[in-house]
């Protein structure tokens, strides 16, 4: 590549970046630490560790995981179905996955609240058998597959539709059984996919509050997670409160969001494409 | 999140898998491994879709017709699209600019800017909403000021639109930095040296071949802004027919216990969603088809 780069507007449409991004994202986002700096450090700490928020945090941390953990089994399986084999109705499966990208949250709260309550088609069922989902921790799990679930299959499948055909045929003729050629070729490439898959889905999850707050019936202690501690605190015009547990939630984010880019990066390295 | 341009080889890349033995699985163990999918797919996608639609028209067409056109509804009907309206082409600009510094010019700290760029895709929406409170409200930093004057920012119309325009920041700007990236800048170095403007070279040379990337971008950034609710919730002082947008309108009509009234509206968004999956769909058919051509030429 020359050194030098015949073509114009780069000052303008670097320089239109940089003030729209630092207008929009980053001199908020700034707010939020400079107000926080101007607690002392025990308002701030007895702001973010009273029980409620505590119980929120492992609430929110938890659901998150085990649904991100999910999301990467069952996600992947779709992957793979939907890479590997034919099957009828696969377009629609293929182009339905994305449906939690492009459905309010909202939308997606109240339509999981209609199935899962008592009296909705799987609530229904579900609680002949005496178990509660609807207005549980449960709930919010359900709403959290459910948003992360686009996450682990469109980070697997590209990775599923590049693999080279020609390495599971030599594994084969080399007498490798099919489960071993899955196991021992084809997961170490997937690996680092599928865990860039489980940060994302953990990532929306933990931030995620439309879809949840129908469902998870909002009782203090149980079933509140983060994002609505943040709503609570704010509602009582609490702002020391809500901006020192957004404060958490935003380191969380940034570290998260590292994670994520690294991840990236060591997929593209072990798939040996550039990113 | 898999660009527009991911390629789609669709059955026969599975075609060429099924058919050679030494690549497939044994019938049982697929029909097993789709059988899983299929029914994970129906529990958390696919009936959640439908009951949306079921409970929106279980009480006849009266009833969904009616919880439409109520003044509530309407209006808030109204400031999602002017919401959207405002958002949407502020980060299409935003978007083209931030892929072309990107993807046409190397500069110090790149990778980072775009790391900073992905930034509002991993704050919570709530904080989302919370940052233009703290700097817009009353006790804000220039929220008083704003106040003196006499404009309200945040639990009105501006703080929405500015919640929105947060939270769609980086659509339009993640699909067209890989496709500018990919195609390279050889094309409009070409049409620079031959004396084309900068302007004539983006409308001619790149706007041709970026096209699809750029209609999924618009219409992703247009479906999340005008389904976003946790942002929005934060800064609208829900004031009925005033600062409600349709996802806070369908809380609101919820919590009253009017679930028929509430699935009316969202099936509307429910419509936009697969709306935008089919431009989706269709997005990534022409991309494929486009490379293809390419491939063959």
């Amino acid at each position: 590549m020359s050194s030098r780069n015949a073509l114009p507007g780069f000052n303008l449409s670097l320089g239109y970046t940089l003030t729209w991004l630092s207008l929009i994202v980053l001199i908020p986002l700034a707010a939020v630490f400079i107000k926080t700096a101007e607690l002392t450090l025990e308002q701030f700490w007895g702001a973010v560790s009273s029980p409620r928020v505590v119980a929120s945090y492992k609430l929110s941390f938890g659901a998150s995981l085990a649904a991100a953990a999910i999301n990467t089994v069952f996600g992947m399986l779709l992957a793979w179905s939907l890479v590997r084999y034919n099957f009828p109705g696969k377009k629609i499966v293929d182009s339905l996955v994305d449906l939690p990208f492009a459905l309010p949250t909202a939308v997606a709260g109240i339509a999981l609240t209609a199935l899962w309550a008592g009296n909705g088609w799987i609530g229904s069922i579900v609680e002949s058998f005496g178990f509660k989902v609807a207005f549980t921790p449960v709930g919010v799990l359900l709403a959290l597959v459910f948003i992360g679930l686009p996450f682990v299959v469109r980070t697997v499948q590209p990775v599923l539709e590049d693999l080279e055909f020609e390495i599971e045929e030599a594994s084969t003729s080399l007498g490798a059984s099919r489960w071993q050629t899955i196991r021992q070729v084809i997961f170490p490439t997937l690996y680092p996919a599928l865990l860039t898959g489980f940060a994302l889905a953990f990532a929306r999850a933990v931030g995620e509050y439309g879809s949840v707050i129908f469902i998870a019936g909002n009782m203090p202690m149980v079933s509140e997670i983060t994002p609505l501690m943040i709503i609570t605190k704010l509602e009582q015009y609490d702002y020391r409160g809500a901006t020192a547990i957004a404060t958490v939630m935003l380191i969380l984010s940034f570290i998260l969001l590292i994670t994520i880019n690294s991840l990236q990066a060591w997929t593209a390295k072990r798939t040996g494409k550039k990113q | 999140m898999a660009a527009a341009t991911t390629l789609h080889i669709g059955s026969a890349l599975a075609d060429r898998y099924e058919s050679n033995p030494a690549t497939r699985e044994s019938p049982w163990v697929k029909w097993t491994i789709i059988g899983i999918s299929l029914a994970f797919f129906t529990l958390f996608l696919l009936l959640p879709l439908l009951t949306v639609f079921y409970e929106a028209l279980r009480k006849g067409w009266d009833v969904y017709l009616n919880a439409l056109v109520e003044p509530d509804a309407l209006s808030a009907i109204k400031l999602t699209l002017i919401a959207a309206v405002i958002a949407v082409p502020l980060n299409l600009i935003f978007g083209i600019a931030a892929a072309w510094a990107i993807a046409k010019f190397e500069f110090p700290g790149k990778s980072f800017l775009i790391t900073l760029i992905d930034l509002p895709f991993s704050v919570s929406p709530v904080v989302a909403g919370l940052i233009y409170v703290l700097v817009f409200g009353r006790n804000g930093w220039i929220g008083p000021w704003f106040i003196e004057h006499d404009m309200k920012i945040v639990f009105a119309v501006p703080g929405i639109v500015l919640a929105t325009i947060f939270v769609t920041f980086p659509f339009v700007a993640r699909e067209l930095i890989p496709l500018m990236e990919a195609q390279g800048r050889d094309e409009e170095e070409a049409a620079t040296v031959l004396g084309a403007s900068g302007w004539r070279t983006f409308w001619h040379v790149t706007l041709p071949n970026i096209k699809w990337g750029l209609i999924y971008g618009i219409i992703l950034c247009n479906a999340r802004a005008m389904g976003e609710f946790g942002a929005v919730s934060v800064v609208s002082g829900h004031i009925r027919g005033e600062t409600n947008t349709m996802p806070l309108h369908i809380e609101i009509v919820y919590s009253e216990y009017k679930f028929a009234a509430a699935f009316a509206v969202a099936s509307l968004l429910a419509i936009l969603a697969l709306l935008t999956l089919v431009i989706k769909t269709f997005v990534e058919w022409r991309a494929a088809q486009a490379s293809r051509q390419d491939v063959e030429s």
